[in-house]
């Protein structure tokens, strides 16, 4: 028997208790960021509201939208385009909270969580629940102020029933946002992600406009928009809302939340790792 | 009851890198590297900017694999145990890593969580790290209000929390002034002789090469040199550290290559 030379303290280690204590950990760091960003809150509520008091009021008159499912009656404007504004927080939100940890100072915060003795993938997770808890509380901050201005579901249970779909729409965004930070070094500031990200799903989807308006338009951007899976966030959203299920769209959003999910775990994967590739995730910003 | 019959054991090194290479596309950032951080003992990994000190540290600390070689940490592979080698790791990169908007406990208690200790148990641990570098009273002040010199003591006690056994330090002082250094080195020193943990300290600067139990020379991803401050100084035959280093790495790249 050799007898080790090492001493072997008692350790935390890796244990399923301790696991837990790490994702709450990580949630709980997210949310006190949150809540000390006054800022963040901030936009993250004015934006969508802009859209829905601003936008939606002035476009009400131009853009009429006929009765689609899962709308039963005519709906206004504003109401067409709340789901698309709750998935335009997520998907801010899922962008943020993985891309500023690529830059914004917050280099460091990727190699601090990388160390953890957990499984990698575990710490993806950790870091996406904690990213879709916030998203989560931000779209019914959201909801709220919806409410006061007569934008609600026709059933006060659709506030529940959106629920599930928030956590899986956030679950992609935040994973398509995990994937992005780990390949785009060229994406610096948040400007270029707007313009090369944000903006191009959120117009090209069902967003703002039904997407049949859009086939009268034009074919390929139809197709462009039904193969944009933040239309299927919105429309799986919109469907919840009313207490039904897209199933097209929860399909489409559960394998693209797969799939990006697979890309940021081969993306922060140390053999694999593309991080490995290009000199580590600081290589960029010395 | 073992415990008593291991007189003096050879003892594992806290870390041991054993003909580890690395290469980004074409660029080799480490070269055949070997090299040992014994436990109780300050090493001092010199080169400069762009030896590969960082690379080095990339991959003992797994954010990238090494293809070849191996790394251990206390007898841990850290490609086939990352669980255990990482959990005897304790870090402080080169770049600032604390959270400015959140206080100095609530930074050591994330950490605490990553390694799986709870909120309270953290907490204890905090404070008693704080307390060994001086800084109890700031526990509950935002890092943003504290000094360059103090960020980094808050680092040290949070590279400490989950008890490691080998302590990776980043070129920890750059930025810091003369006082803040010397404090900072004098503050590892005092962990090695009261913890016996291990030590492996990047750096560039002389005055932090005079400090170390033992010197490893890397320079463009090779060991040149291994040994103590007095063992480089008679192989350079100079007294003068600064010049020592100098020699050596100039060994394999004399002034003439320059022009070619």
């Amino acid at each position: 028997m050799s007898a080790t030379t090492v001493e072997t303290r008692p350790r935390a280690g890796i244990s399923a208790r301790g696991a837990l204590i790490c994702l709450t950990g990580i949630v709980w760091r997210e949310g006190l960021r949150f809540l000390h960003q006054r800022g963040r809150f901030l936009s993250a509520l004015v934006r969508p509201l802009v859209w829905l008091f601003i936008f939606a009021a002035g476009f009400r008159a131009t853009l009429g939208v006929s009765i689609i499912p899962p709308y039963e009656t005519y709906v206004l404007y504003e109401v067409y385009i709340a789901p698309g504004l709750i998935a335009m927080i997520q998907l801010f939100n899922g962008l943020q909270s993985s891309l500023s940890m690529v830059y914004d100072r917050e280099v460091g915060a990727m190699r601090i969580l990388l160390v953890s003795p957990y499984p990698r993938w575990f710490l993806l997770v950790s870091k996406l629940i904690a990213g879709i808890a916030v998203s989560i509380l931000q779209v019914y901050a959201f909801l709220l102020v919806a409410y006061f201005w007569d934008v609600q579901p026709d059933d006060p249970i659709g506030y529940l029933t959106v629920l599930p779909a928030l956590v899986l729409t956030g679950f992609m965004l935040g994973a398509m946002g995990l994937a992005m930070s780990s390949v785009f070094k060229q994406l610096e500031n948040f400007a270029s992600v707007m313009n090369f990200v944000i903006f191009p799903m959120f117009f090209a989807s069902s967003a703002l406009y039904p997407l049949w308006r859009v086939q009268q338009a034009s074919i390929p951007l139809y197709n462009i928009c039904l193969w944009n899976p933040f239309t299927h966030a919105v429309e799986l959203i919109r469907f919840a809302l009313y207490g039904q299920i897209e199933w097209t769209s929860l399909a489409v959003v559960a394998c693209c939340s797969v799939v990006f999910f697979a890309a940021a775990i081969f993306a922060y994967d140390p053999s694999t790792g593309l991080t490995a590739r290009r000199g580590g995730p600081d290589a960029g910003a010395k | 009851m073992t415990a008593d019959d291991r007189p003096n054991p050879a003892p594992t090194p806290a870390l041991a890198v054993s003909g580890v290479s690395h290469a980004f596309g074409s660029r080799k950032a480490l070269d055949d590297v070997t090299l040992d951080a014994p436990a109780g003992a300050f090493t001092a990994l010199v080169g400069q900017n762009g030896a590969g000190k960082t690379t080095l540290f990339s991959l003992v600390t797994r954010l990238y694999d090494n293809r070849t070689g191996s790394i251990r940490v206390l007898g841990h592979d850290v490609r086939r145990e990352p669980a255990a080698a990482l959990s005897q790791l304790g870090v402080v990169f080169q770049a600032r890593t604390l959270d400015l908007e959140l206080t100095v406990l609530q930074n050591l208690q994330y950490h605490a969580a990553l390694h799986g200790v709870g909120p309270g148990e953290a907490k204890r641990r905090g404070l008693s790290a704080l307390a060994r570098v001086g800084l109890e009273a700031r526990a509950k002040d935002r890092v943003r209000a504290l000094s360059g010199g103090q960020m980094r003591r808050v680092e040290i006690a949070r590279a400490l929390l989950h008890e490691p056994s080998l302590l990776l330090l980043d070129e920890p002082t750059t930025g810091l002034d003369i006082g803040s250094r010397r404090q900072m080195i004098d503050e590892v020193k005092r962990l090695i002789a009261e913890d016996g943990i291990g030590v492996l300290w990047a750096t560039h600067l002389v005055d932090e090469i005079e400090v170390a139990d033992r010197v490893v020379v890397l320079h463009k991803g090779k060991v040149m040199a291994t040994g103590t401050v007095g063992e480089l100084r008679a192989r350079a035959k100079t007294d003068d550290v600064g010049s020592a280093f100098m020699r050596i790495v100039g060994e394999e790249s004399p002034l003439a290559r320059v022009t070619a």
